[in-house]
Parts: C-alpha cells; structure tokens; sequence
C-alpha cells in the first residue's frame, strides 16, 4: 500500500532559513501521527509542505500520489489544513464559509448540516465570522476540515483555544480517522493529551525528524542513528 | 462549465461580503464624488472648461476608485489567511481570477452609474451616442478591473502593497484612459462614428489582459 | 558568473571607450549644423541612440523573463539578466527623455508635446520604475524572479497598445531620420555616420555595462547560497546532531 505521506531528506525554506533541514517521514493510510517539538522545530513548515504551500528546496516528497517537486497544487484538493487561521471571511456566516469551502473543493453532497452539529456550531450558524471568538473559530476550521471530506487531515496544535467539549470532538473526529481511512499529521504540544490518539510519534528538532518512519520501511537507506524519544500508547517502539 | 461555476462562486462570495460591510457605497462612493467635486473646484465651472474636460474627469475619477475597488478586493483575502484557505481550496486558479475581476466590475459598473449621474448633474452635460458610450464603457471598465486583479495579487501580502498597486497599474491602462475618453468625447459630441475604433481598442485591451491574467493569476497566487 | 569572458569585457570597455570618443569628436566638430535647427541637432546624436538603447534593454528584459518563466529554460541566470538590463534600461529612457527635452526646445519652442513616441517612452520609463520597484521588495529568489517576470511581460505587451493608441490620437514628433518604416534614412554622409556611430558606442556601452550589473548581482546571489549553507549546518550541528549538513539520514527503531 503506497504511502500517503513519503518525505526524504526534505529542505524548505522560510525566506533564508532553513526551517526543515532534511526530513524524512512516512505516514500510511488510516494513520495517525504526532509531531511534537519545541518551538521554531519546523512544525508547521512541514505541515504547510506537506499541504503544498510552501516549496520543496530539495530532497523528495510525495503526498497522496503528487511529486511536490513537480506539482504542488493537484493534491491539495484532497486535504484539509486546520493552522492557527481559518482562512474565512469576517463578514460571511459560520454556515456561509462552510458553504463556499463546500462548494469551492466540489463536494458531491457534501455534509454541511453534519459538521456544523458535530462541531457544536449550529447554535452559531448565521453569525458572522468577525464575531466569533477564538474557539469558536477553531471549531469552525474543524467543521470547514471535514466538510471537504479530506484523506489526510493536518492539524497545527488543534487543542489550543478549546473548551472541553470543542477538544472532545477533536479528539472524537481524530480517533474516528483511521476507521474512515483517513491520514492524520497532528502536531501538538499537549503530548498526555495527544499521545493515546497517535499510532506513531515523531520528534521535530532543529528541522530534522526523528522516529519518522515506521518499522516496515526500515529497510529503506542509512545507518540508523540514536533516537531521542518515542513511546506510543502500545508502548512499542518504531 | 466549470470554470464559468466556480467564477461565479468567487464573485458571488465577493459580492456578497460587499453587501454585508458596504465599503464600496459607504467609502468608496462617497470618495468618487468628493473627487468630482474636487476637479470642480480645479477646472472652474465658469469658464467652460470642466464641461468640455468631463469625460476625462469621469474617467480619472474611475481609475482613482478602481485604486480602491482592487484593493479592497485582496484586504479581504489578506484577513485570517484567506489567501491560504484559495490556494487550498480546490478552485482553479484561472476561475479565481474571473471571480475576483468580475466582482469588481460589477462593483466598478454600480460605481460609474453613480458618477456618470454626478457629472451629468454637476459639470451640465449630456449623455448622447448611448450604444457606443456604453460599450466603451463595459469594455474599459473590464479592461480596468482585469488589469487590476493581475497587479491586484501580485501587490497583495506585501507590505507595501498600497503604494505599489497604483505604480504598477496606472502606467499600464493609460491606454484605456485614452480610448474611454476619446470614445466618450465623440459619442457626445455626436460623432459616434469616431467612437467605434476606440471601442475596438478597448475591447481587445480588455480581451488580452483577461487572457493574461487568466494565465498568471495561479502562479502569482503561489509563493513561488 | 559573467555574461562574458573577461578579456572580452576588457576589449568591449576600451571599444566602448574609444567609441564614445570618436562619437564625441565627429557629433560636436565633424558632422556639420543642421541647416535648419544648428547646433541643436547635435543633440540628435545622444538622444536617439539612447532612445534605441532604452528600446534594447527593455526587449533584453522581456525576453529574458519569458526565458526564465518558460520551464524547460528556467535559470537564475535569466533572473538577473533582467534586472541588469532594467536599471539600465530606466538610465538609458531617463536620459533619452531629458535630451529629447532639451532638443525639443530650441527647435519646437516647447519642453514636451504630446506624441506617439515621446509618450511611449514616457509611460516605459514608468513601467520600468515600476518593475525595479517589484524588485527591491524583499523576497526569497525564486519568487521575486517569478513575480518580476511576469510584470515585465504584461508591460513588454502594453508598450505596443500604448503606442499605437497614442499614434492613432496625434503625431508630431520629427519625423524618422534613420528608423522609419521604408527604412528611407533622411540624413545622409557624415550625419547618417555620426549617428550610426552614436549606436555603436551606446550599445558597446550597455553590453559592457550589463555585464558588470550581472556580475554584481551573480556574486549577491552567491553569498546568499553560501550564507544558506553555513545556516543549515549551524543549524545542525546547534542541535548536536553529527549527521553532514548535504545527506541527512534519519535512523530508524532499534
């Protein structure tokens, strides 16, 4: 089964620095993956490579069947990002931004009614984006996510904002992936939180990666070097 | 057809957050009119001048709120990183382009109806040689916004993008300022024949920049 | 690096050199007065091949960024072909205008008229204004190439509309001496020469110079990779990792 996500030796850039130095990572279908890391690690410069958004300097990467070398654009259409923003108009609607991503990705029937309930948003339906507070935002980003009906969902520290319930249908709509055969990169400070949902853990130091790829692709290149850290909930290594 | 859909998403999306924040009828509008005035009290409504220097006024006045239009335009999409949300939502690019320019010649049309109104009203012209008159004006007007939306992006995201928009684009459709102005000088003045070559003009002004910024709109929305 | 081999950039220097010395010689003391303006004229010899000059660099522009747009000949080194030749080329339109001014007066009694081919070069100078503009903002490499590149293009296609629309509303500039499209020069002998002349040493002057510009902006783009380097293998090793900055190989589970 061809992987998702196949990154090696990827550099990118943010103006001048280099913010991923090298990085090598797998995910599989249905797989949720943790990226932990301290600050400037890279985290969500990998997640916006991994979205297409920012360009491959070197190294390979492949992300749901496109060569991001060659054409970053294709496979967006079958992702979802959720960052620190919504990318959604201050004047429009909860529903109406739903809408327009719905329509904008061309979605066949696409779940609008079912994202908005499943994120706690249908109380807040007809009120405009500006005035929504930051959960609220965050909560419309998850349900704006979903209703594009991605295979790979990249989340950049979802937890942040949320009140119990919002952080309950995260980690309901992140436990829910693998079944659905959807890819989950997950990045995350709240490692005890995040962790049990995570099948693999990976550590971003200084725009390298540690514990990316998974015992069956082992047999792939290089020496292999002194991990730094990497439990998982079954406690097995990879 | 796809394309024309998706478009027509883009504009409405537009369109309708114009409805909701009102900044072309409450700002831009006003400042439209504030600039006719403002010639007015140039030109001298005394001595003739400003009736025989009304296209040119209309005009100028037009390209000056055009300035704002696209501006507003991309303030929008620089809000919550919208401008991520396009790259990844799945639209084509070139429909993006249609969408956004078309929503501003609709913006821009409501505008000159508005401000042909004002100089009618205040500079005491007449509006004759209507066909012409209003083909020149949908050609220029389109010619305008499509020229526009290209700089539009390329400006957007960078800081300075204010002063920078009106550098790049006003050297660029100052053929349009000539063909609209000629071609409403002789369709008042009655010589509708000599119109007709400056409509010409302005419609392959507008065909081309449409054309091109069907093709560059993608890559410049990209960061590299 | 260079555009051209050094020893040939030496001998297109002290070519240009000589040149614009003899162009200096035969336009102010050989070539005879006009019998119409005098002296003024001479003035003819600066400014039009300046003005033809102004012409070049733009189209250098133009085709260097379709060059660099176009995949299969994409290269950094069409990048800063294009620039080089714009900063040039807003010099080479600057002077053209001023010395057109100046000419323009004592002959036409005027500093400036409303023609096809004085506003044609006046809205080129703007567009050119405009792209250095682009250029100076700040930006990773491949996106400013990019981005200028396309500006360049979409004003290398308005000149053309700007042209013909003015033409088509008035012409009153003198007529083509030598460019005109019978090609029918209406100067002749030492004048035609002078002029000729006058292109000889402007356009040995602009590809010596453009060499220069490209060079400079090569050994920019140099540091800029090795100050690249340095950072992604500080940033390495700042972590304690030993694996060599160019490979870098992740281990797998143990």
């Amino acid at each position: 089964m061809p992987p998702v996500v196949r990154l090696r030796s990827a550099v990118c850039l943010l103006g001048r620095f280099p913010a991923l130095a090298g990085v090598d990572l797998d995910v599989g279908e249905g797989e949720v993956v943790l990226v932990s890391g301290g600050n400037g690690a890279g985290k969500t410069t990998l997640l916006r490579l991994l979205a297409g958004l920012v360009p491959l300097r070197s190294g390979s990467a492949w992300v749901l069947g496109s060569d991001l070398s060659e054409d970053s654009k294709t496979h967006r259409r079958q992702l979802s990002l959720v960052g620190h923003e919504t990318g959604c108009y201050d004047d429009l609607t909860v529903a109406e931004n739903v809408r327009f991503a719905a329509r904008a990705a061309n979605v066949a029937d696409p779940p609008e009614e079912e994202v908005l309930h499943q994120f706690g948003l249908t109380p807040l339906r007809d009120v405009v984006h500006g005035r929504l507070s930051a959960g609220q935002r965050r909560r419309l980003g998850f349900a704006i996510a979903m209703v594009r009906t991605p295979k790979l969902l990249l989340l950049d520290e979802p937890h942040a904002g949320l009140d119990a319930e919002g952080r309950a249908a995260l980690d309901a709509m992140v436990a829910g992936s693998p079944a659905a055969g959807r890819s989950v990169v997950l990045v995350s400070h709240e490692l005890e939180r995040t962790r049990p949902l995570a099948a693999r853990e990976v550590v971003l130091t200084a725009g390298q990666a540690h514990g990316a790829l998974p015992e069956s692709s082992r047999a792939v290149e290089g020496p292999a070097t002194e991990l730094r850290e990497d439990t998982t909930q079954s406690g097995s290594r990879t | 057809m796809n394309l024309l859909r998706e478009a027509a998403l883009v504009a409405g999306k537009d369109l309708r957050i114009e409805v909701r924040s009102r900044v072309t009828v409450q700002q831009i509008l006003p400042f439209g009119l504030v600039v006719l005035l403002l010639f007015a009290f140039a030109l001298d409504p005394h001595s003739g001048t400003l009736s025989k220097a009304a296209p040119g006024v209309f005009w100028i006045t037009v390209l000056f709120a055009a300035l704002l239009a696209i501006g507003r335009s991309f303030s929008i999409e620089a809000e919550n990183g919208a401008r991520d949300g396009l790259r990844l939502s799945g639209l084509d690019s070139a429909a993006l382009f249609l969408g956004k320019a078309g929503a501003v010649v609709i913006e821009l049309a409501a505008l000159e109806a508005l401000l042909a109104a004002g100089v009618v009203l205040l500079f005491n012209v007449g509006l004759g040689g209507a066909l012409p008159l209003a083909l020149a004006t949908v050609a220029a007007t389109v010619g305008v916004a499509a020229t526009g939306t290209l700089y539009g992006v390329l400006a957007a995201g960078l800081r300075v993008r204010e002063t920078l928009l009106p550098v790049l684009l006003l050297p660029v459709v100052a053929p349009v300022l000539l063909g609209a102005t000629r071609a409403w000088e002789a369709a008042i003045s009655g010589a509708s024949s000599d119109a007709w070559p400056w409509v010409a003009l302005l419609g392959i002004f507008a065909v081309l920049f449409t054309g091109i910024g069907m093709l560059a709109f993608g890559p410049l929305l990209e960061e590299s | 690096m260079t555009l051209l081999n050094p020893r040939i950039s030496r001998v297109l220097g002290v070519a240009a050199l000589l040149s614009l010395i003899a162009l200096a010689v035969f336009g102010l003391f050989v070539a005879p007065p006009d019998a119409v303006q005098s002296d003024a004229q001479r003035l003819m010899y600066l400014h039009v091949p300046s003005a033809w000059i102004a012409y070049l660099a733009f189209g250098v522009t133009a085709l260097s960024s379709a060059l660099y747009l176009w995949r299969r000949t994409r290269s950094p080194v069409w990048d800063r072909l294009a620039g080089a030749s714009a900063e040039l080329g807003v010099l080479f339109t600057a002077m053209t205008l001023i010395m057109g001014s100046l000419w323009g007066r004592p002959v036409w009694g005027v500093w400036w008229a409303w023609d096809a081919r004085l506003v044609t070069t006046a809205v080129l100078f703007f567009l050119y204004v405009g792209y250095l503009a682009l250029r100076r903002v700040p930006a990773p490499l491949e996106t400013r190439a990019k981005r200028c590149a396309i500006a360049a293009l979409v004003a290398f296609v308005d000149v053309p509309i700007v042209h013909f629309s003015v033409d088509w509303w008035q012409t009153l500039h003198q007529q083509a001496t030598v460019f005109t499209p019978t090609l029918d020069a209406h100067i002749h002998g030492v004048m035609a020469l002078t002029l000729w002349l006058g292109v000889l040493a402007f356009t040995l002057l602009y590809v010596y110079l453009l060499d220069k510009r490209y060079r400079l902006e090569a050994l920019e783009e140099d540091l800029e990779a090795k100050e690249l380097a340095k950072a992604i293998e500080e940033r390495v090793q700042g972590a304690g990792i030993t694996a060599p900055p160019e490979h870098v190989e992740v281990g797998v589970g143990q």
